[in-house]
């Protein structure tokens, strides 16, 4: 890294589009697990259904994968999120009227099927070398404006998705998701539809995570099986909301901005590591972010911002 | 109002409900007494959809609702409590409330985002209605309390409040008065006979309390190890040989043997 103010600002810039990145997984998963009390452990499925659905519409042609429709990225994404959406809906229908685990079993395992499926079938998305040429909005402007107007463009996501997700909090929507959350058979016994209420939660929390894969497939120009890793969506995005508090929008920022900031750090840490432990960087770096979310939970169980109840409607 | 024919539910060996039959009147608060496992919350359960019977079926108004799912159930007019509180523990008791009417406007995602005048007009009215039921519960300085953090009396109370924010056909109280106090107690029993009165709604209630069931209930039907042993007014099941057997001896359990006599 250069230690000029030009680099600095770079490096802020990177910092930034990725904290807004994860704060779009984070809005999401609270949304499913925060709201609703659904544990999707295969977060990086969903991710990478927009990523890769983002990276093959917009692309250029080539001989190695599928690609060169020539999508404008912004037309790409909302198909990305449908993609993500239409996949997340059948696993609900089958997994949300059963028991939590099943959900979670059934998410691991779709997660992993899309991973390998993209990773072997390479004339899809070429295999584990994956897409290395997905456009990124406004870079025909260069650095650093190319970058900046990026980053606008994912904080404008972040706060419209945010907007939303507050109203979702404090409507009657919420109020029922939460009650279905604490108590599934009390609320059905006041007539909630808890399967079409948790599919809803389900199928709009993968859409979300569908456009996150959209968007990073796009900053980084790169899409490949490296990237679906659920060490890098799945664990780390789980890690933001627990420690930014689940069940508080605000906390799913803020977890996503605190621990892609601790997180990048460690990559400083690591990186100055002799040599042979280079190639452990991975699991060092996976560790150090298991301590502080031990460290964390010990001061604030609740994570950082806790639930609270929605100011009342009027 | 409610029929019950044939139901049996079985969990492992244990038949729970055996083969029973019973019948609740429209506008009657119909009493559901016996010993403890008699099997009278499972049948609440089937009755309000919580879980399906084995076998038999339940009418509710004439139509057949044999395994209909609980929400259903309550928008066909059946509200329920649970013998043990089922609060929304996470949610204010205030908010407890404001859940229950079905069909609100704001539980459409849709709605909530571009029709949010409709929303609130329609959060004042319910939000009116909780105030008042809060009122008459004596909840109201409880309002914004967490229901997790209550007490066992006052969830018992929630549970309560949540049946009076929809105007049902049909009431089922399990064990309403458990870790109520009595003053309180014989205030809610006069908020029922008063919404019987009035407003014509059917209870259908399980107690141990043998006053509250002379007080309130006619007729009374008595269950045992799943089966309807027998039914009529509290006078005479007090006199039934066969009922005060039941509690007191061959029964799986019988702390609460003692009530039948001596109440
Ligand atoms: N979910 C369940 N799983 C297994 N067994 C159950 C279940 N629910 C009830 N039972 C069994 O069914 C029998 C009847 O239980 P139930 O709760 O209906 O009794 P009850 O008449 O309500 O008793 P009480 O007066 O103590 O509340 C008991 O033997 C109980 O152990
Ligand atoms: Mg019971």
């Amino acid at each position: 890294m250069d230690i000029t103010l030009y680099g600095l600002m770079m490096y802020g810039l990177a910092l930034l589009t990725m904290m807004a990145i994860y704060g779009v997984l984070c809005l999401a998963l609270n949304l499913q697990w925060g709201f609703a009390g659904l544990f999707n452990a295969g977060i990086a499925g969903f991710f990478a259904v927009g990523a890769y659905a983002t990276a093959i519409l917009t692309a250029p042609e080539s001989p190695n994968h599928l690609g060169g429709y020539g999508w404008p990225p912004l037309l790409a994404l909302p198909v990305a999120m449908a993609l993500a959406g239409i996949i997340a809906w059948p696993v609900g229908r089958i997994c949300l009227g059963l028991k939590g685990d099943y959900l979670a079993m059934a998410t691991i395992g779709i997660a992993e099927i899309i991973r390998l499926v993209f990773k072997n079938e390479s004339w899809l998305a070429n295999g584990t070398m994956g897409i290395s040429t997905v456009p990124r909005p406004f870079e025909s402007l260069g650095q650093p404006w190319g970058n900046l107007a990026f980053l606008a463009l994912v904080l404008a996501i972040v706060i419209a998705l945010y907007f939303s997700a507050e109203r979702a909090w404090v409507s009657p929507w919420g109020r029922a998701m939460r009650a279905i959350r604490d108590n599934e058979t009390a609320a059905a016994a006041i007539g909630k539809d808890v399967v079409r209420f948790r599919l809803e939660a389900f199928v709009l929390g993968a859409m979300v995570m569908g456009l996150g894969g959209g968007l990073s497939a796009m900053y980084f120009k790169f899409i490949g099986a490296t990237a679906t890793e659920p060490l890098l969506t799945t664990f780390l995005v789980w890690v933001m909301l627990i420690i930014g508090g689940s069940g508080n929008n605000k906390g799913a920022l803020l977890g996503a901005a605190l621990v892609w900031l601790i997180w990048s750090g460690t990559e400083l840490f690591t990186n100055r590591l002799p040599a042979e432990w280079i190639t452990r960087s991975s699991y060092i770096r996976t560790l150090l972010i298991g301590v502080l979310l031990i460290v964390v939970l010990q001061r604030f169980a609740k994570g950082v911002l806790p639930e609270r109840p929605p100011k009342r409607i009027d | 109002m409610i029929r019950v024919d044939n139901i049996t539910k079985r969990f492992g060996g244990i038949r729970a409900v055996d083969d029973c039959s019973l019948h609740v009147t429209k506008g009657s608060i119909t009493g559901l007494i016996g010993p403890n496992g008699a099997g009278k919350s499972t049948l609440f359960n089937i009755i309000a959809g919580t879980f399906p019977p084995d076998g038999g079926s339940v009418q509710l108004d004439g139509v057949d609702v044999t395994g209909w799912p609980a929400h259903r159930l309550f928008r066909a007019g059946l509200a329920r409590t649970f013998q043990i509180a089922h609060e929304f523990a996470r949610m204010t008791v205030l908010e407890n409330l404001l859940a229950v009417p079905a069909g609100q406007a704001g539980e459409n995602l849709l709605t909530a985002w571009t029709g949010w005048a409709r929303v609130r007009r329609e959060e004042a009215a319910i939000r009116q209605r909780a105030e008042a039921v809060l009122g008459e519960l004596r909840l109201e300085h409880v309002a914004h309390e967490l229901a997790g953090n209550l007490s066992g009396g006052q969830k018992k109370l929630v549970e309560l409040a949540r049946t009076m924010m929809w105007q049902p056909k049909v009431v089922l109280l399990d064990e309403i008065g458990a870790g109520v106090n009595r003053t309180l107690l014989s205030e809610i029993a006069g908020e029922i006979e008063r919404l019987n009165r009035d407003h014509g709604y059917t209870f259908f209630v399980i107690e141990h309390d043998m006053d509250l069931i002379a007080r309130l209930c006619h007729p009374v039907i008595v269950m045992a190890e799943g089966r309807v042993l027998t039914q009529g007014s509290m006078a005479e099941i007090r006199r039934n040989e066969a009922v005060i057997e039941a509690y007191l001896g061959g029964g799986r359990t019988n702390q609460n043997g003692a009530g039948i006599g001596a109440a």
